[in-house]
Order: C-alpha cells, then structure tokens, then sequence
C-alpha cells in the first residue's frame, strides 16, 4: 500500500495544463485572500525569530516547537472543557479567547524554558554562535519526541501514550462567507487571522519603540555592553524576547487550530521552516519585515500552487526568496531592530 | 536540516538494535534447523513510528497464524521472527542483507509497504528467498519479473479500476476531480484511476506531503464544478484536506483508497469524514472465512484491523510449506509459487507474476460512519 521514499514526477491527466494562466488571474483577489490568510500564520511566527535574531543574532531554532506547544495547550484545555463542533458563538468566543490565553502562556513558558535551557549558560561562557545552533536542534528535537511519546497522547486525552498521527480539533467557528470583495469570498475566519496578526504586529511595535523595556531590548539590540553600562538588565531583556515571541506564537497557534482544526507533533518544522524563510525575505531583526515577509510568502505560494500544482509552491517560494536576498541581501525592509525606527 | 540529525540518530539507533538482534541470533542458530518439519521465517514492516497503525494488525495476523500452528504441531514448530523496519526503505535493506545471510530463515512475510518491498525484493530475490506480502500494493512491484515477490492482496491497478466502476455505478458521478500526493502510491493509484474513468476524470491537482493548507487546490475544485473527489493518498495529508474542503462549503462525495483505511482518518478529520467512501482490496473482518475474526478477537481483545487477515494468510501460506517438509528456500519459493487454497481473506493462487489469480481478488467499499470505518459493499469489477 505505501510507497514511502520513492517520489516519482507524474504528468497529470490528460488536457492539464502545465502552467494554468487563466486560474490565477481569474480569480485573483480569492487567491489573494487565501494567501494573505495563510501567510497571517507565517507572519506571527516569523516575529519570533525575528525577536531574538534582532537582540542575539542566533537563530532559534526551537522556536518551531514552541508554537507546537502551543497548538496542543488550546487542544488539551479545549477538550477539558468539552467543547463541541461548532458552539454557539457565544460560547465559541469565550473559548478563543481561553485558547487565546492558554496559547500565549504555554507556548510563552516554553520559549522560556528554551531560553533557560538551550542558551543562558552558553552566554555566560560565550560559547560561539554554532553551539546555539546545535543545542536549540538538540532542544527542538527533545521536545517533538516528548510529544510524540508522551504529551501528545496526553493533551488528546489518550494518557501518555504515543501518538504520532493527526489529531483533530473540534471546529469551533463555521467558516462563512461575510464579505465579497472584487470577486474574492472573503470568510470570518480570514478576516480574523490577517486581523489578528496586524493588530499583534501593531502591539508588538509599539511596545518595542514606545515602553521603557522596549528601550531596553533596542539598546541590548544595538550593543549590549553599552546597554549593560547603561544599567539595561541583560539577562531580563533576553527573557523579554524570547517571551514575547512565545506569546505570538502562542496566538499564531490558536489562528492555526481555528483554521486547520488539525495539530501533530511534528507540525512545528514546515511552519517554523516557512516562518523563518518569511522574517529572512522580509529581513530578519525587523519587525515589519517579519509581517510583510510572511503575508508575502503565504500569497507567493498560493499564486504558484493555482498556477501549477501544489507542489511547486515551495520552489516558487525558494526562488523568490533567492532573487529577493540577490538584489537586497538584508531582506526586504533591511535588519533594523536595533535602529532607532524599529 | 533537523531531518538529518533524525535520519542520523535513526541509523545510531538501528545499528545498536541490529548488533543486538544479531547477538541472539547466535545463541538460537543451534536450536533451529536439524529438523524436517516446521523452520523458521521472518516478517518485516512498521511495527513502530507514524505509519505502524496501518501495518499492526496484519503482523498481529502473521503471529496468530504461528501461535496456532504450534499449538495443534508441537513436534513441528515454525518460528517468526520480527524486524521492524517503520516502513523506512533504508531501514528495510539492512534488515534484507541480515534475514538473507542467516541461512536459517527459509521465507519472509513483507515488505508491508511498497517503498520497502520495493527497496529489498532485489537482496531476496538474490538469496533466492520467498516473499509473501500482506498489504504492499504498487503495480510496479510485480511488473519487474521478480522471481520471488508475492502478495495476497490485489494491486493498485485492480483497486484504481473497482473505484472508477464505484465512482460510475454507485456515485453516479459524470465529473471527477483526482487529487494524489505526488507519493509512488498516491501518484500511482491516481494514475490508474484516471485512466479507468476516462472521459470522467475532470480536474486534477498535485499537492505534497506535510502540506497542511489546501487553498489553491479547493479554488481548483470550485473552478471544475466535478461531482465526486478522488485522493490517492494517506491520512496525514487527507485530514485537513477533507477539513478545509466541508469547511469551504463542498459537500461532493470524496473516495479515498487503502491509504486512508486507517482509524486515525477519521480520528483527525472529525464529522468532516463523514461519509467519505474509503476502498481497499482488504475484506471487512467479520467477512473472514473460518473463526479467524473470533479467534483475533480471543487473542488480541480487539478486531482485526487493516489487513489482519492479510497477514494471517500469508504467514499460513509459509507456515503450510513448512509443515509439508520444504525445508530449503528453493522448495518453499516453488511451494508457494503452486499455492492453491481458501485463506481466510480470499481463495488464494499466485499469478506468475507474484500477483494473486485476478479473479479472486477482493475489493471493498467502506464507509465513514459515526467516526468508524464500516463495510459498505463489495466492487464487483466485472
């Protein structure tokens, strides 16, 4: 039955057009619209990078599964408080925004623990960049298993047995169709998540430019011996980030239940994967650049998978990241985190 | 890149296992052999990782079958031996290279899944080694003129072919969509049942594995307007598909082939299944000949599952050689290649390709039904 291992390229049936034109374009705000909504996701994650590249200049690579975590909190406090398909909504209000908290705590302790565990006492000793790398792998890697053997049985309410296979989340709004924009079905759910990531966005900036511990992570930012002279507590700024990243991806998991209605114990490595690819296109350190990075990729795949087929909506992706680093090698909107515009 | 560190410790993990497999196996090597009747075989497959639960039962069959041959033969025990492969081709052929060089092992029940089957037949078919496989599915495997490979099941070709005729006479649809995972399975059945629905097959889409969102692939739906889906694939893709498909408001009947006969579809894709038609060349349990589903359930506390009674076939067809007295792989291979008697699942007769006879091949249609996966109805291809 299985053929794992073995892909083959296959031509379609017959009369498929290799490259389809007419789909893209003629229904091009729809796609659009899928993009963007997809992309929301890529979005919120890719802040989390984006964060701590911006105050360390590592990437963490463990932060795939801090949203992981995250998608499994929302389930398992879901399923304790017995939530059904499709809830009065009402009722499926309360239950976002329980997830919502939920989500952002979890995923918030975790990045935490991360951070503890995987880098703060390879700071204190200076150890070279490429040790993060591994430890945050090594880090990564635990916590997947962890949650294949254990906790994902666990949070579908199975004990701690193991549990590698898709696991289901009660929809908890109907996706309906509200708006109708220049032919594109716009449903709740899209509005929400596109909605969603820019106001997270927008309180995310503010907080890094307007708040004194915002000062605080731009200065750590732009040269942490100047801000520890200044008496910018270091080790507290890094914990910042790294929570504050944890918390969007925290909500980046709760738009993911409520869209995908799925979650697996390895679904953190393509998204986390895609996420990083989008704060790099838009220029990792910089907030905006994240936003703009992800919505961007969610559209550029959605546009190559209608014009050929799903398949190449990673390659499309890949290459435009490649010509966009050729001609800005910073990204997008540049590395700024640590400038003073943010 | 963290797939590598995986695939790394993977074989870490595999050496350390196959050196302490190989260990016992010393040990046991003057037990076995010295005796005309009964021997000793091997079944290889995924007994453990993401794929397991599809290939579980079917070992559970294969050690059923032995369990009851060496109770009523205690003077003619035959011996089965696991190697757990996860359906991993690269796990499976050091497990080949180890099974074909322990002179004691006369056949072999796999490979569970194409890919690996795939990956070893060449080793066996060089050790001159019987296989006899419960559930591996690709047409390409018996196309090869391999001397060694069987298998109980029909191939994909006869199931792509039982889908049209189901899409066409029970669905009575006049359009169909064919979607695959760009897998040799996926991509494989899909192939076959596009070319036997013919002027049916409407609109096709590749997407990929591990992919989650399938937007461009529903506009594509929407666009061709078809009246029934096809997916050839497995769970973890076809899940959210079927999700985000109701979820779009398209209610069209959806069939899916044996990759998602397999409880954790429905599991994951919740009442969105609801009444996906899933087809597999598999008998419904309770349809086994003989007290095997009682039997199963006496040993195991559950029914039996996805090609339980594959696997109990095709560990009888070996365990029936033995006990004849072929106690050379070249008299069990011949054994098995004029094998002619009822299984439990279906009649069984080997083609000379290592296919089963054409005409005794099985083919089902299941049903999701309040999250479980029920026998609808048996396609008659003719």
């Amino acid at each position: 039955m299985r053929g794992r291992g073995f892909p083959r390229p296959r031509n379609g049936a017959k009369g498929e057009k290799p490259v389809n034109f007419d789909a893209l374009f003629g229904d091009l705000a729809q796609h659009t619209v899928d993009g963007l909504s997809k992309g929301a996701i890529y979005a919120l994650v890719a802040l989390g990078y984006t964060l701590v590249y911006g105050v360390l200049r590592l990437i963490n690579f463990a932060h795939s599964e801090i949203f992981m975590v995250g998608t499994f909190a929302i389930l398992g406090t879901w399923s304790l408080l017995g939530v059904a398909d499709n809830p009065p909504i009402g009722m499926a209000i309360v239950y976002l925004l329980i997830g919502l908290v939920v989500g952002a705590l979890a995923s918030g302790a975790t990045a935490l623990t991360v951070e503890r565990v995987a880098y703060r006492r390879l700071r204190r000793m200076n150890a070279p960049p490429l040790i993060f790398l591994i430890t945050a792998i090594g880090l990564s890697l635990v916590l997947v298993e962890l949650f294949a053997l254990w906790m994902a049985g666990f949070f579908s309410g199975r004990g701690f047995t193991e549990n590698r296979l898709v696991i289901g989340i009660p929809p908890l709004l109907k996706q309906e169709t509200v708006l109708s924009v220049a032919g594109a079905d716009i449903t709740n759910v899209q509005i929400i998540m596109v909605v969603a990531a820019l106001v997270m966005l927008y309180g995310l900036d503010q907080f890094i430019n307007r708040t004194r511990y915002g000062r605080g992570v731009r200065a750590v930012a732009q040269s942490p011996d100047t801000a520890a002279l200044m008496g910018v507590h270091q080790d507290r700024v890094i914990m910042l980030v790294f929570v504050l990243g944890g918390l969007m991806a925290g909500a980046a998991a709760l738009l993911w239940n409520m869209r995908y209605g799925i979650t697996k114990f390895d679904i953190g490595f393509v998204v986390g994967l895609k996420a990083f690819t989008a704060a790099v296109l838009g220029g990792i350190g910089n907030l905006r650049g994240a936003l703009l990075g992800g919505l961007l990729l969610g559209v550029i795949e959605v546009y190559a998978a209608t014009l050929t087929r799903s398949t190449w909506e990673d390659v499309a992706a890949f290459v435009v990241l490649v010509v966009v680093l050729i001609f800005r090698p910073t990204g997008l909107l540049g590395e700024s985190l640590g400038k003073a515009r943010a | 890149m963290r797939r590598k560190y995986v695939r790394a410790l993977g074989a870490i993990g595999l050496s350390a296992a196959l050196i302490g497999a190989a260990g016992c196996q010393a040990e046991e090597e003057n037990s076995a052999g010295g005796n005309d009747c009964g021997g000793k075989i091997a079944i290889f497959g995924a007994f453990s990782g993401p794929n397991s639960g599809l290939v579980i039962p079917s070992r559970d069959g294969a050690l059923l079958a032995v369990k009851k041959h060496n109770e009523a033969n205690p003077d003619c025990e035959v011996e089965l031996q696991e190697f757990d492969t996860q359906g991993d081709p690269t796990q499976a052929t050091p497990v080949a290279n180890q099974v074909t060089g322990d002179e004691s092992f006369l056949g072999v029940i796999g490979g569970a899944f194409s890919g690996e089957s795939k990956a070893t037949m060449a080793v066996y078919e060089a050790a001159g080694m019987v296989m006899v496989s419960p559930s591996a599915t690709a047409i390409e495997l018996t196309a090869g003129g391999n001397e060694v490979f069987h298998r109980v099941v029909g191939n994909d070709a006869v199931q792509g072919a039982a889908a049209a005729v189901y899409l066409r006479d029970v669905v009575q649809a006049k359009k169909v969509f064919v979607i695959n995972d760009g897998t040799t399975y996926g991509a494989g059945i899909a192939d076959e049942l596009t070319k036997s629905l013919g002027e049916l097959a409407g609109g096709t889409d590749q997407v990929q594995e591990k992919q989650v969102n399938f937007a461009a692939t529903i506009s594509k739906i929407k666009a061709a307007a078809p009246d029934a889906i096809a997916y050839g694939g497995y769970t973890n893709e076809a899940a959210p598909l079927v999700k985000q498909l109701r979820e779009a408001g398209i209610a069209t009947p959806f069939l899916g082939f044996d990759g998602l006969y397999d409880p954790s579809f429905p599991k994951g894709a919740g009442a969105s299944a609801e009444g996906v038609i899933v087809t597999c060349p598999c008998l419904p349990p309770d349809q086994a000949g003989g007290t095997f589903a009682a039997d199963f359930e006496a040993e195991y506390g559950g029914p039996p599952g996805s090609y339980g009674a594959e696997g109990f076939d095709a560990a009888n067809v070996l365990i029936e050689g033995l006990a004849e007295g072929n106690t050379t792989r070249a008299d069990l291979l011949a054994w098995v290649d004029s094998y002619d008697k009822e299984g439990v699942s279906k009649s069984l007769k080997f083609a000379d390709s290592g296919d089963v006879d054409e005409s005794r091949v099985v083919i089902w249609a299941y049903e999701i039904k309040g999250g479980e996966i029920t026998a609808q109805q048996e396609i008659k291809l003719s």
